[in-house]
């Protein structure tokens, strides 16, 4: 197909552009595009000076190859050349390569700078707009230093075009918004204002976006702006339609200029002066009004631009929240809205809806819509109209249409879009926890989720309906009915069986009289999901059935041999294991005093904030869930429950986390005092997990050391990096402790979800991991884990950190060696020449030494020889060695059960780029594996 | 305020980019991936915005081409829309029933049409008038600087 070149044609470039559209394959295309920059390259480097027009031929060609997606690395220096050429059109393309290949080489900058303000001072209007455009398209901090008191200057000076001024208003705009220290107020400002009256519409359009933004910073400086920009508005929305001539679009008069006089408006409170007030509150009016008028065309382009100052008005109304005539009639506006058979305009409706929801003077009004909303959140063929659908029924909710609302939104959630299938679930969790005027509802509502959307259900909310079940005892008999009728169902989510471990371990008691729900019916019943849940479900249950011994004393002699038996008092997880054997001891000796002392119903939780409301506003950011707090506020204070999340370290919580490996948290309440940090017997509790994934997995699942090594002499840094997650490492030593701080970033846009991370440490090593991760991790969000380690004795063998999650629906599975190097427990040893010498001799014995010839791998520099010595932690010692070439260190290992001594020697050959590496320690294990961790570090 | 402008074809090529703030080459390709995978993605007959991180995503299809703007939270989604529609009007003006090939050929036109609409992400001149002025006196100016290279060409 022909296509025609207006203007000055390039021809060789267009007929490299068909060469490559020409070209079959990609190989293909980087071929011409490889020989074409060979071609440039050496016409740019050839004796023969250029002339303007060849210059910018090939620059337009490596323009047009960048934007293919290839890396430039050269032609910048013709771009400048061509800046500072007097024929325009060399000019344009010059600046234009700039803007696209924005380049922070200083260097360069200066140049372009030079050249930027030859044209600034060229009073050629053109000249001066491209100089504009460029320093707003560059933007950096050297062009704002170099230009921000020059601009304000040209944009108000009586004697600029009105081009210019549009192009200087601008670029000011860009320079205040990257380095606002650099743009001072002054004389300019007032002047700045009344562009607002100036009489070229182009001019008042680029003006107000500058003052928009100026005055959100100094509202003060600038509230002259509001009755001008009244009186603007008020010129343009009764003007007739033709009145603007090419300022009008599609039969609207000034559609964007109206939007920014009414966003601008939304920078300050409603006017005082009661003139411009009415003038601003008739305006208003005239475009609801004019809403209903019928389209001066047919064409969507009308529409659009006329709803668009409907939309902004209605902003504006609701920003004001004092007008409840105005709130009403927008709100009546949006209701037709919600039924437009256009799509745009459902989604803004409901968008837009959701925050009048929020103001006194208009909920009732938009609860009136209800019927409609729900029918979208069933109907909608778009799964973002949906999304809004759903903010909207969540921000109506009250007390009065709450059980409708919940039972709606649950019913959805059966065929909801996984993606926003745990935000809903949350949201269900809130309103049916905030408006329960009847707690057997809220535990049903709360079950029922379980049910349905089991795997989105968060810890944060079935730790809640058990605090809010233990802290109303009118709900307990009916929560104990209700989760073992649902137990009964074949194939149950481990949520409920959490849930139900729980609840009857406290409340079975109040059904055990029905014998089709007697103690023993009760505990076969939980039993029979034993088997197929996970660790911390198994160790929560096994909890529960010691509280049934105390509850139901007939059930003990069954209860008592299922502990006994081998696969609980045998098992291989320390924690289960640990759990069987007490619980069996404290059954069959403790009296029945001490057992119901021991095994008493917890006691209520203390009241604190929801902590499901927290994750809501975490997930959505704090603007999504202000109307909540809102209705909070104003109408539902006092309505909260009388329970509240029970802290970071309750006993339940640390059972049910999957990511920690669990320390004794129990039913039972005994330590529920105690830190997660000070329990004992947590080590290496989900090592039989990590071994089944490290071994045969899959390849991600595949151990991956290629960090650790570069951890054995420094303590920080980058872990592990592929395209989703990055895990940075910080850590401390001290004695035999250490704690070392992972960093989970998620380099994606899109939500980790069920992220878990496990840690599994040899024998030798103890490690608690702090505090709790949560599952989700949104794109682009990092968080953070604390790890506390203890070196029982020496060790070879790294810790594996194993970390799980969804990205996008797929499993990923991750086993990385954290580097826990037995060198990280040296504390250096200060020592003379005639000790070392002394020791040194001391530890004669062949197994205490190890020692390695190697070729050097790194730089010999003296400088990062002694930096990495330093950074093994040992001491350093000056003049020990007779041959000043080679380092001396000296220090000592500390674990708990011993210290160990050690001696180090390091003889560089610069020569042959070799070393010899010496070590003697007080125990020959030491010195072996020292040796072979030092020899990969030089 | 818009952060970026994207123009690219139901193969998902990009025909043109412009970004209104200073982001890192690698990070400019990261969103392009992500916006020509969303946007490709989407059934007709959806609505033309979407939520992507903190911006707004505007969207709309003309022809084979798709034109997608990314902008700020209080931006107006329906004048995005008129944003899009204004360009394409412009370019259609200037080219004389544009299609995708014109923006190939003559990418640099297209990229001096759009400065003298938009600026900084905001809009500079909404006439079609002025803003075709300018650039037609910037074609005139282009013939008087050099007519020995002046020419118009067909390629096949």
């Amino acid at each position: 197909m022909p296509a025609v070149s207006k203007g000055d044609g390039m021809r060789g470039l267009a007929v490299f552009i068909s060469d490559i559209r020409n070209c079959k394959s990609k190989e293909a295309e980087i071929k011409r595009i490889n020989k074409e920059l060979a071609n440039i390259r050496s016409k740019f480097k050839g004796d023969k000076a250029l002339d303007g027009y060849s210059k910018k031929k090939y620059v337009c060609k490596l323009l047009f190859i960048f934007l293919l997606g290839h890396d430039i690395d050269f032609g910048h220096m013709e771009a400048v050349n061509l800046l500072s050429s007097n024929k325009y059109t060399e000019k344009q393309i010059g600046y234009l390569f700039i803007s696209v290949l924005v380049n922070s080489n200083s260097e360069l900058i200066r140049l372009i700078n030079n050249a930027i303000k030859n044209d600034l001072s060229s009073r050629n209007p053109t000249f001066m707009c491209l100089a504009l455009h460029c320093i707003a398209n560059v933007g950096s901090r050297e062009m704002a230093e170099a230009f921000a008191s020059e601009i304000p200057r040209i944009l108000v000076a009586g004697d600029t075009m009105d081009s210019v001024k549009q192009s200087a208003a601008l670029c000011l705009l860009r320079l205040y918004k990257t380095s606002p220290d650099l743009v001072l107020m002054g004389e300019w400002t007032s002047r700045v204002v009344h562009l607002l009256n100036d009489q070229h519409m182009g001019v008042v359009t680029a003006a107000i976006s500058l003052i928009t933004c100026l005055s959100q910073k100094n509202p003060d400086e600038f509230k002259t702006c509001v009755s001008l920009a009244v009186s603007r508005l008020s010129r343009i929305v009764s003007s007739a339609s033709t009145d603007l001539q090419d300022y009008t679009y599609y039969f609207v008069p000034a559609p964007w200029l109206s939007c920014k006089l009414l966003r601008l408006l939304q920078c300050y409170p409603p006017p005082e002066d009661g003139a411009v007030k009415g003038r601003l509150v008739e305006c208003l009016e005239t475009i609801l009004n004019k809403a209903q008028e019928p389209p001066k065309s047919k064409k969507v382009q009308h529409s659009n631009a006329k709803n668009a100052i409907l939309f902004e008005a209605i902003s504006l109304i609701i920003h004001y929240d004092s007008e409840p005539n105005l709130l009403v009639r927008a709100c009546n506006q949006l209701g037709q809205f919600l039924q437009h058979r256009e799509t745009n305009l459902r989604y803004l409706a409901l968008e837009s809806m959701c925050t009048l929801a929020s103001s006194e003077f208009s909920h009732e009004a938009v609860k009136t819509h209800i019927e409609t909303v729900i029918n979208a959140l069933k109907t909608e063929r778009d799964v973002s109209v949906r999304q809004r659908a759903a903010d909207l029924l969540y921000a109506m909710c009250d007390r009065s249409n709450a059980k409708q609302i919940v039972a709606e939104m649950l019913s959805y959630l059966e065929t909801a879009d996984y993606s926003i299938r745990e935000e809903m679930v949350l949201k269900v969790a809130i309103l049916a926890e905030k408006y329960a005027v009847d707690y057997s509802w809220y535990v049903d509502t709360i079950l029922n989720l379980i049910r349905i959307a089991g795997d989105y259900v968060s810890e944060e909310v079935w730790y809640r309906v058990i605090q809010i079940v233990i802290n109303r005892d009118d709900v307990q008999g009916y929560a104990a009915k209700t989760v073992f009728e649902a137990l009964q169902a074949p194939a149950c989510h481990e949520n409920m069986v959490k849930v139900g471990g729980y609840i009857l371990g406290e409340f079975g008691n109040l059904i055990a009289g029905d014998p089709r729900s007697s103690p023993l019916v009760q505990f076969n019943l939980l039993h029979s999901k034993f088997h197929l849940c996970s660790v911390p479900t198994r160790a929560l249950l096994l909890s529960a059935y010691i509280k049934f011994i105390n509850l139901f004393p007939e059930t003990k002699a069954t209860i008592q041999e299922v502990l006994r038996c081998d696969s609980q008092i045998r098992n291989s997880d320390v924690e289960l294991q640990q759990r069987a054997v007490e619980y069996l001891k404290l059954s069959s000796i403790a009296s029945t005093d001490v057992l119901a002392t021991v095994l008493e119903e917890m006691p209520p939780f203390p009241e604190r904030e929801s902590s499901i409301l927290a994750k809501l506003k975490k997930k959505k950011g704090p603007g999504a869930v202000s109307v909540t707090e809102l209705e909070d506020s104003k109408r539902e204070s006092g309505e909260l429950n009388g329970a509240g999340e029970r802290g970071p370290d309750p006993s339940v919580m640390a059972a049910s986390n999957a990511s920690t490996p669990s320390p004794s948290a129990d039913l039972l309440g005994i330590r529920s005092a105690a830190p997660v940090s000070n329990a004992p017997a947590s080590a290496g509790s989900l090592l039989v997990d990590v071994f089944s994934e490290a071994g045969p997995a899959a390849s991600s699942g595949a151990v991956n050391d290629d960090g650790f090594l570069r951890f054995v002499c420094k303590n920080n840094g980058v872990l592990f990096e592929n395209q989703l997650l990055q895990i940075g490492i910080k850590s401390e030593y001290r004695q035999n402790l250490g704690r070392m701080y992972l960093f989970y970033g998620n380099k994606t846009s899109v939500q980790f979800a069920s992220f878990t991370t496990t840690v599994s440490c040899p024998g030798e090593l103890q490690s608690h991991i702090l505090g709790i991760v949560e599952p989700l991790v949104e794109g682009g969000a990092q968080i953070q884990q604390v790890l506390n380690i203890e070196c029982l004795t020496d060790f070879s063998d790294a810790p594996l950190l194993n970390i799980k999650f969804r990205y996008g629906g797929a499993l990923q599975n991750l086993t990385l060696k954290l580097p826990v190097t037995i060198n990280k427990f040296f504390q250096p040893t200060e020592m003379a020449s005639q000790d070392f010498f002394q020791r040194w001799k001391q530890l004669s014995q062949p197994q205490q030494e190890a020692q390695k010839i190697f070729k050097a791998n790194h730089s010999m520099d003296t400088e990062v020889i002694k930096a990495k010595l330093l950074g093994l932690g040992m001491a350093l010692l000056d003049n020990v060695d007779p041959n000043p070439e080679n380092y001396v260190c000296a220090g000592v290992i500390q674990t708990k059960s011993q210290q160990v001594g050690c001696l180090l020697r390091l003889e560089p050959n610069a020569q042959a780029q070799m070393y010899r590496l010496t070590l003697r320690c007080s125990k020959d294990s030491v010195s072996k594996r020292l040796c072979e961790l030092l020899a990969q570090q030089f | 305020m818009m952060r970026f402008l994207l123009l690219f074809s139901r193969q998902g090529r990009l025909r043109l980019q412009k970004w209104y703030t200073a982001i890192s080459e690698r990070e400019k390709k990261k969103i392009i991936r992500e916006m020509t995978t969303m946007v490709l993605a989407r059934q007709p007959r959806t609505c033309n915005f979407l939520q992507w991180k903190d911006l707004k995503i505007v969207y709309k299809r003309y022809a084979s081409l798709y034109f997608c703007l990314g902008v700020e939270h209080e931006e107006n989604e329906l004048l995005a829309l008129e944003i899009i529609h204004r360009y394409v009007e412009l370019l259609d003006k200037y080219f004389g029933n544009v299609c995708e090939l014109d923006i190939i050929f003559n990418f640099e036109k297209a990229y001096f049409i759009l400065d003298e609409f938009l600026m900084g992400g905001e809009i500079q001149e909404t006439s079609k008038q002025i803003v075709n002025r300018a650039i037609e006196s910037s074609d005139m100016l282009q013939e008087d600087d050099h007519s020995e290279w002046y020419e118009v060409e067909l390629f096949g």
